[in-house]
């Protein structure tokens, strides 16, 4: 795979070579006007670009990122009901309280269901295929990650896996994946 | 429950690749059709709900541009979004309006325009809709990917093969080529299937429901109206609408999509309909095939096939003409197309056309008992609607 040009190389190739006809389009035409490929129908071709790129509030859940820093995966306790949280939130709706405690979660669990994610969206096209799964952990809650192997045949569901924090590169942050256990 | 309502117009876009047309345009398509069929005009729509999903297209408010190019300035509009269950919402809400006496005729007009943005695009925008922060911006799923993650675990409990998903492509396939309205109109074999790429391992290429354009639209009148525009109105008997949890990861299980079975007990008790048995009272449906995994979970979840023994009917051809219940006999989501928003509208309207007796011959079911169920799914079940029709007022 890795010899290969990835999904995002070619993505990429594909679109400048469309927009170089564009340009060569707008030149003779005046105006940004192609023939679909297909049909010849003629389309417009935006001149206005925008990138989304959002910055979400974690205030109320930042420990959980902090604990993956020392090794630790936590998450939100409610005091008065006892109900465990994952992904952590800092209310409760089941009693209406917001009085939550840290706990460490089991790191081991059954592997529920997994996939491969072959055709990757844009923003995750310059990774290799990635595997998915969904694990159940001993303490009851569910747990969505990559999984740490690349044939889904090795896999099987109900398998044991376990948690480990892993930084992701080429990002280079913090985050968790689930390692199948022989 | 309010006035008793009914659908006395519908029309559909043909669906595919629409580079011919823009949005407006191409909404117009399904407009026109329905005014006309309810022989109605503009001025008589009293309020007119909008679905569609968008952020691959390029207008932001798309239920202003229809209203201006479709003449339908200055009545009341709204966008509502419940992904690809847009259009089903859109029904239950000029449905509620009508029943609640805040409309005496209402529209539901559903449109998606998909193809102004390239595919990896596409990718992306649908793979965020679930949990953006926690299932997609670290793992990268993607709408194939959700429903595979329920296709892994569906094969594992019950012995599914992709062979068997393959037959709910084959089906919907040899449908679609009898609706001139549908994308695919090409039959397709299980070699051809079982050849084609992993897209989200199960599932392959002709697993999935493509990438479409086009429009529906769904006119609704309350009682006496309804009967003086058409000597076939076909009344809603019944709607149910659930919610599923945003993370899979939340979900009890992966064999069943909770919120669709759910909503379907909703309409169910509505309706009047055994939840028991449910098939008795249908002479067709039309289930949410956006993945062949999802079609074969819906047999399930609206409790017309056993725990474990969709698979069965599958391969004994239950959903064709002639067998149990036939399905999907528009080609489904995945021939016919599957254009977000306006999905919804598209499976009520064909119904609405199943009942009249004015679908294609090859693809008009037997209609016998007079009543079709549309089961629409948003996201991985994040959203359900089941919506049931009726020639007789129930
Ligand atoms: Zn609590």
């Amino acid at each position: 795979m890795s010899s290969e040009k990835t999904q995002k190389e070619m993505t990429d190739e594909a679109m400048k070579q469309f927009y170089d006809f564009v340009e060569s389009m707008k030149k003779s035409l005046g105006v940004p006007m192609v023939p679909d490929m297909k049909t010849g129908d003629a389309l417009w071709v935006d001149q206005r670009e925008i990138t989304l790129k959002f910055i979400i509030s974690v205030n109320k859940i930042r420990d959980f990122f902090n604990a993956l820093a020392d090794n630790k995966f936590i998450t939100t306790k409610c005091k008065g009901c006892g109900e465990i949280y994952f992904p952590p939130q800092s209310d409760c709706p089941s009693c209406k309280a917001s009085d939550m405690e840290w706990v460490e979660l089991s790191r081991e669990g059954t592997l529920l269901t997994y996939t491969v994610i072959n055709v990757k969206p844009y923003s995750f096209s310059h990774y290799d295929d990635y595997i998915v799964g969904i694990a159940r952990l001993e303490d009851g809650v569910n747990v969505t990650a990559w999984i740490r192997e690349k044939d889904p045949n090795k896999l099987k569901v109900g398998m044991k896996v376990r948690i480990d924090i892993v930084k992701r590169e080429p990002e280079g942050y913090l985050t968790y994946e689930l390692v199948p256990i022989e | 429950m309010g006035r008793k309502v009914a659908i006395v117009g519908v029309g559909q876009s043909k669906f595919g690749s629409r580079n011919d047309v823009n949005m407006a345009e191409l909404t117009w398509e399904s407009i026109k059709e329905a005014l006309n069929d309810a022989g109605v005009d503009q001025k008589d729509i009293d309020y007119f709900v909008t679905s569609n999903a968008g952020g691959w297209s390029s207008e932001p408010l798309p239920a202003v541009i229809i209203a201006e190019y479709a003449g339908l300035n200055p009545k009341g509009t709204a966008k509502v979004e419940a992904a690809c269950a847009s259009g089903s919402a859109a029904v239950k809400l000029a449905h509620d309006m009508v029943a609640s006496g805040q409309a005496d005729i209402a529209m539901a007009v559903g449109v998606e325009k998909m193809n102004e943005s390239p595919t990896p695009t596409i990718v992306e925008f649908i793979g965020r809709a679930g949990n953006y922060f926690w299932e997609f911006q670290n793992f990268g799923l993607t709408f194939p990917g959700y429903y595979a993650l329920y296709a892994t675990a569906y094969m594992d409990k019950y012995g599914a093969t992709e062979e068997d998903l393959a037959l709910v492509a084959v089906k919907n396939h040899y449908y679609g080529a009898r609706n001139p309205k549908a994308q695919f109109r090409k039959e397709i074999n299980v070699e051809k299937i079982m050849g084609s790429r992993y897209i989200a391992w199960p599932l392959k290429l002709f697993d999935c429901s493509p990438i479409t354009d086009g429009s529906a639209t769904v006119i609704l009148a309350a009682e006496e109206l309804a009967k003086k525009l058409t000597d076939t109105p076909v009344w809603i008997a019944g709607i149910g609408a659930a919610s599923g949890t945003s993370n899979l990861s939340k979900r009890k299980g992966f064999t069943s999509l909770e919120a669709a079975v759910a909503a379907a007990n909703q309409a169910y008790k509505v309706a009047k309909i055994d939840p028991e048995a449910p098939i008795k009272y249908f002479d067709v449906a039309e289930v949410h095939d956006c993945f062949t995994i999802a079609e074969i979970l819906a047999y399930e979840d609206l409790g017309f096939a056993k725990r474990g023994e969709a698979v069965e009917w599958v391969r004994n051809q239950e959903t064709y003409i002639g067998g149990k219940i036939p399905v999907n006999l528009s080609g489904g989501l995945k021939a016919k197309g599957h254009p977000i928003g306006a999905t919804g509208e598209a499976m009520i309207g064909d119904l609405a056309k199943q009942l009249r007796q004015e679908v294609e011959k090859e693809r008009q079911a037997p209609i016998k008992k007079g009543m079709a169920l549309a089961h629409n799914i948003g996201g991985t079940g994040h959203y359900a609607y089941v919506t049931i029709l009726s020639l007789d007022k129930v």
